[in-house]
């Protein structure tokens, strides 16, 4: 079949024509004399055989993956925090397997000196004392801290897992601008990348000999369940939670490694043991992967304002209670000043000369190196010395900007450092469609292992905005970019699965901290709140509309019940927003045990209920959005029930949503069953409990007290009776850990089996509104008889 | 001096609070100048969990946990303690200009260390203006001492004690352009100004005698836990202690709990009771000199 559209010629010897690196800075790409890397050839090749429109579809292929699989980036601007896309750089870093296995060892090397060092400023302080390091520069580090000082970790290592920000000199060396020992962040985003990347060069990337990651991530898997107590106890990654800006990672590295994800809330300390709060009880935690900065962990000892630690934590690690991972206080190895000494200290640690220099640093707290500072201040950065930030995050903004460098120099010398302006090298990047080199800088990760230091083959890299290629430059943002470690054989390949040899067994979820059952009970709750609320908006703003035929008796009886819960006269009223606003709170603490269609199904409910606000008028244009509403909010209800694993969460969501409609049921019906409510008042009741037509079909007559009490309350066959809900509960609560204790029914089993029993005995024309408000009471009895046993 | 010493901190709960841990700072430091005869922290409803300790500056600290919900918690010390302080001091300070130096040449980093005591920590910033007004303040002080001996004057005289104008939490540069505050507030302010001029300094929290020996005035702060500080007067002299509420050096009216580089080094009870509600909180204090000559033997007890 002939085709009439010309098809455009592949990118050829055009893809590189532009391609011009500046001079006196090195290049990935190309040799200084313009010849191209023998490593990045066959990457050449495949994008050169593109066409435009080929290459675009290529990349539209990983920026795909990275929105379905809802990888994020939180961004703080001065009115809060958004989420934004993934800026990912479709081009990897190419570099050779020999040049990486140099870097590697001197990676490990560092890996190893950070760690005496440790040992020493948290142990016999030797290296103050024989003068190598001077003691401002540890005593005045906001991350030397000092209730730290003189426990010895119970494995004998203070660090486990750490990044180092490289880049490389215009010689073509690589060097260090900062170490990374706190709770470094970037190796699951590498992950990321690679399998954007990956869908990008799907048909390149199997024969490119290019190293894989999970073999990493395996071993260091491995590692950290080595460290755990024998026979017992859990491995766990602590997360600041949901606000912190790498929270994707924290949930994405746990899902990936099997470990289960904590909050400083879920932890319970309690004679020196460390455990869990689950549904099932305290569960003994052994290990923990902090992602949380040290000074949070514990508002006792440490920070006395954070809301995010665990009270005791370090008592109970000075007790050996756990691994901390890295211990606390890692974060005094990121300070500026340090790097200034690291290479005294590496020859008197290690007996060898540091094999992968950093970025060259003078404190400016002794004369001579002042004065150095003072007289070379063209050719430096010089910012705060006990900062922990990378040289080009400058913090020029922390000094003070009324006065001179040189002044501040001669006034606070001890409190800055003076670091070397230094130029990174450029990589390829596609800037409006044309390859350009951009700086880069590329974070290294390692992880201790039983067999020593390993180093993930790969990296996180960051590639600047701008051509410039002063390091100061990356401060502006810019892209990230995968990081292939290419060799001339293939590499072993390997997954994080061992390959199954076995019979295959089936796993069954982790653990439900209380704190995440609680927020999915709260969450049932909120939702099917909401959903009452709306269907009472609905009915009454239809009876308001001119063509209704309600008599204001009930429509005033209507308003007065109403104003219970919402200001009546309000069509979208505040009420609800607020109902809908902590329907999504809940969510969003759970949103790792959340598929993300469900969690943007109610994003979507609440934002267009807030459009609806303000805009909508009573009467039938309200109604109307209400009718709107409920649809939504049947949507995400589908996605939960269609989509959810049926396992202990799910219960907890299931029963919030049932003790709430159970709850609500028997009040609607304590007003509108009423025998002195206003003529009208069966219809509402029938109709805010979505059951005009099973009325219609159940009974031929008209509504009447027996027969709406009949449906919406003893009616085991109807889902909107209150006995239906009490029955569903009760065989969810039959299902939840520690139903029965020691052959005895729980408290709150019992209570379910009294009030159910009670409904299935009772005749309708016993239920006047007394025993109702007794039911709706025992129901809210409930709530609280859970929260004890299981949310506490 | 022998002081037969009281507190008790009381907390009132609108709602139980949940269980909770706390870490108590309230056994008085033993000191060359000064032992502890005897001492006992108890704590009403009884801890589930109870572990005395020394902290980083080797002050005794207790932890305690309570396992159930409480909608009252009182703590309370009770002790002795002897209390011994030669009155004269010598200047054996550097000059201020030579204080450098010898902070630099004290290579470790022990709790008596100068080093941790300059620059920033969690309640004390560095502040301009606190530091234009020392200044001033010490303007041609011959030594360290004398600089410091100086300040307090001039502190005591700028600041007025006024227990209405701030609160546990009120920033020290509040306080200071106030120049109104309590024992805590000249503290910090004080540290503050301290360190401006490069002098470490840090905080004392303990306890003053109730009533004055006869013939001389009540002392502020003496019916709560009292601060005041400590400043490092170079290798030869030391630690100096200066109380800037009173405008006098801290002897043998003083008796010290805690040492620190601000208040949240020493503050008596860390960790609050979470509970929906408010709570109020009571503290008491009885410091009262024994009279008699020496304890017997057989009355002195461990703590």
């Amino acid at each position: 079949m002939a085709d009439s559209r010309t098809i455009p010629p592949p990118l050829g010897d055009a893809l590189l024509s532009g391609y011009r690196p500046r001079a006196g800075v090195a290049d990935e790409l190309l040799r200084p004399d313009g010849s191209l890397r023998p490593v990045w050839q066959p990457l050449i090749d495949v994008l050169s055989r593109q066409t435009p429109e080929g290459l675009a579809q290529r990349f539209a292929r990983g920026d795909q993956y990275l929105h379905d699989a809802g990888v994020y980036y939180r961004q703080y601007t001065t009115d809060g925090s958004t989420e934004r896309d993934w800026p990912l750089s479709h081009v990897p870093v190419m570099i050779g397997a020999d040049e990486w296995q140099r870097l590697s060892a001197g990676i490990a090397q560092r890996a190893e000196l950070l760690e005496r060092v440790m040992a020493d400023l948290y142990g016999s302080g030797n290296l103050v004392r024989e003068g190598l390091l001077p003691a401002q520069v540890v005593a005045q580090s906001p991350e030397w801290l000092r209730p730290l000082v003189g426990i010895q970790p119970r494995s004998g290592h203070f660090l486990y897992f750490l990044a180092f920000e490289i880049g490389r000199s215009p010689d073509g060396s690589w060097f260090v601008l900062g170490d990374r020992t706190q709770a470094p962040s970037g190796a699951g985003f590498a992950l990321e990348n690679r399998i954007a990347t990956l869908r990008i060069f799907s048909d390149h990337y199997p024969q490119a000999n290019v190293e894989r990651l999970a073999g990493f991530f395996r071993q260091f898997r491995d590692a950290l369940n080595g460290l755990r107590d024998e026979g017992s106890g859990r491995v766990a990654i602590l997360t600041p939670g949901q606000e912190t800006d790498t929270f994707f990672e924290h949930a994405y590295i746990a899902r990936y490694l099997g470990f289960t994800l904590l909050e400083g809330e879920d932890l319970r300390i309690a004679s020196d043991r460390l455990a869990v709060r689950t549904v099932r009880g305290p569960e003994p935690l052994s290990v923990i992967w902090r992602r949380l900065d040290s000074r949070y962990a514990d508002p006792l000892e440490l920070d006395e304002n954070s809301a995010l630690g665990t009270p005791g934590m370090v008592a109970a690690l000075r007790a050996g209670a756990a691994t901390m991972v890295n211990c606390l206080g890692s974060g005094v190895l990121e300070t500026r000043a340090l790097l200034a000494f690291l290479p005294g200290l590496c020859e008197r640690l290690m007996g060898e000369p540091l094999k992968l220099p950093n970025i060259a640093t003078w404190w400016c707290g002794a004369p001579a190196e002042r004065d150095y500072v003072r007289q070379n201040l063209d050719r430096m950065l010089v910012g705060p010395a006990f900062s922990t930030r990378l040289p080009f995050e400058s913090d020029r903004a922390d000094l003070d900007p009324d006065v001179s460098i040189e002044e501040l120099l001669d006034r606070e010398g001890e409190r800055l450092v003076g670091q070397e302006a230094v130029t990174l090298s450029t990589t390829p990047a596609f800037v409006d469609g044309q390859l350009r080199p951009r700086p880069m800088t590329v974070r290294v990760f390692a992880a201790r292992t039983p067999q020593g230091w390993t180093v993930m083959p790969g990296g996180y890299a960051r590639i600047g905005r701008t051509g410039d290629a002063a390091a100061l430059a990356m401060q502006q943002g810019g892209s990230v970019a995968d990081v292939w470690i290419a060799s001339d054989a293939p590499p072993e390949s390997v997954s994080l699965t061992e390959p199954a040899t076995g019979p295959f067994v089936r796993r069954m979820p982790g653990l439900l901290p209380s704190r995440a059952a609680d927020n999915l009970f709260w969450l049932g709750r909120y939702v099917e709140r909401a959903e009452g609320l709306i269907r009472l908006l609905r009915a009454y703003h239809m009876r308001l509309s001119g063509g209704g035929t309600a008599t204001q008796p009930l429509l005033d009886y209507l308003k007065t019940y109403l104003g219970t819960y919402a200001e009546p006269d309000d069509p979208v009223p505040e009420a609800l927003l607020d109902l809908l606003g902590a329907a999504r709170s809940c969510a969003l603490r759970v949103r790792d045990r959340f598929s993300p269609d469900g969690w943007l199904a109610l994003d979507e409910l609440e934002e267009a209920a807030r459009e609806m606000a303000g805009t909508r008028r009573a009467g039938d244009d309200a109604a109307r959005a209400m009718g709107d509403l409920l649809r939504r909010l049947a949507g995400f209800s589908g996605l939960v029930n269609e989509n959810m694993f049926r396992f202990t969460g799910w219960r907890f969501l299931t029963i919030g949503r049932s003790l709430e409609r159970a709850h609500a049921g028997a009040e609607l019906l304590r007003v509108f069953a009423d025998d002195d409510a206003p003529s009208g008042a069966f219809d509402v009741a029938v109709e805010v409990a979505d059951s005009v037509m099973t009325h219609r079909r159940r009974y031929s007559v008209e509504t009447n007290r027996a027969t709406v009490i009949d449906l919406l309350a003893l009616d085991d066959k109807n889902p909107r009776a209150v006995v239906y809900q009490v029955a569903l509960m009760r065989g969810e609560v039959a299902e939840l850990p520690a139903a029965t204790v020691a052959g005895r029914m729980s408290e709150l089993s019992s209570a379910l089996l009294r009030l159910h029993t009670e409904l299935q005995v009772v005749a309708p024309e016993d239920l006047d509104s007394g025993t109702l408000a007794g039911i709706r009471d025992e129901i809210a009895a409930l709530s609280d008889r859970l929260s004890a046993q299981y949310l506490a | 001096m022998l002081y037969d010493i009281r507190l008790s901190i009381s907390y009132d709960y609108d709602q139980p609070a949940a269980a909770g841990r706390h870490l108590l700072r309230i056994l008085p430091r033993g000191l060359p100048d000064q032992q502890v005869i005897s001492g006992r922290i108890e704590t009403d409803p009884p801890a589930s969990f109870r572990r005395d300790g020394t902290d980083f500056f080797g002050n005794p600290t207790t932890e305690i946990a309570i396992d159930r919900p409480v909608d009252e918690m009182t703590v309370s010390f009770t002790g002795r303690v002897q209390r011994e302080v030669t009155d004269s001091v010598f200047d054996l300070a550097p000059r201020l200009e030579d204080l450098p130096g010898e902070i630099a040449g004290f290579a470790a980093l022990g709790p008596e260390a100068p080093h941790h005591f300059l620059g920033r920590s969690d309640r004390v910033h560095p502040s301009a203006e606190i530091t234009t007004f020392a200044r001033d303040a010490t303007r041609g002080a011959r030594s360290v001492l004398g600089a410091l001996t100086a300040l307090t004057h001039a502190l005591h005289a700028e600041m007025a004690f006024d227990a209405e104008a701030t609160e546990v939490s009120t920033p020290t540069l509040e306080a200071f352009n106030a120049r109104r505050g309590v024992c805590q507030d000249f503290s910090h302010v004080m540290i503050a100004a301290l360190r401006g001029l490069g002098i470490p300094a840090g905080y004392v929290s303990g306890f003053l005698r109730t009533l004055p020996p006869e013939g001389r005035a009540r002392l502020e702060g003496a019916d709560a836990m009292h601060a005041w500080v400590r400043a490092w007067c170079g290798t030869e002299m030391g630690w100096v202690q200066v109380d800037p509420t009173n405008d006098m050096v801290a002897g043998n009216d003083h008796v010290v709990v805690a040492f620190g580089r601000d208040y949240a080094d020493v503050a008596p009870i860390r960790g609050a009771l979470r509970s929906s509600g408010s709570h109020s909180t009571r503290h008491e204090v009885d410091v009262v000199p024994v009279n008699m000559e020496r304890p017997s033997l057989d009355s002195v007890s461990t703590y």
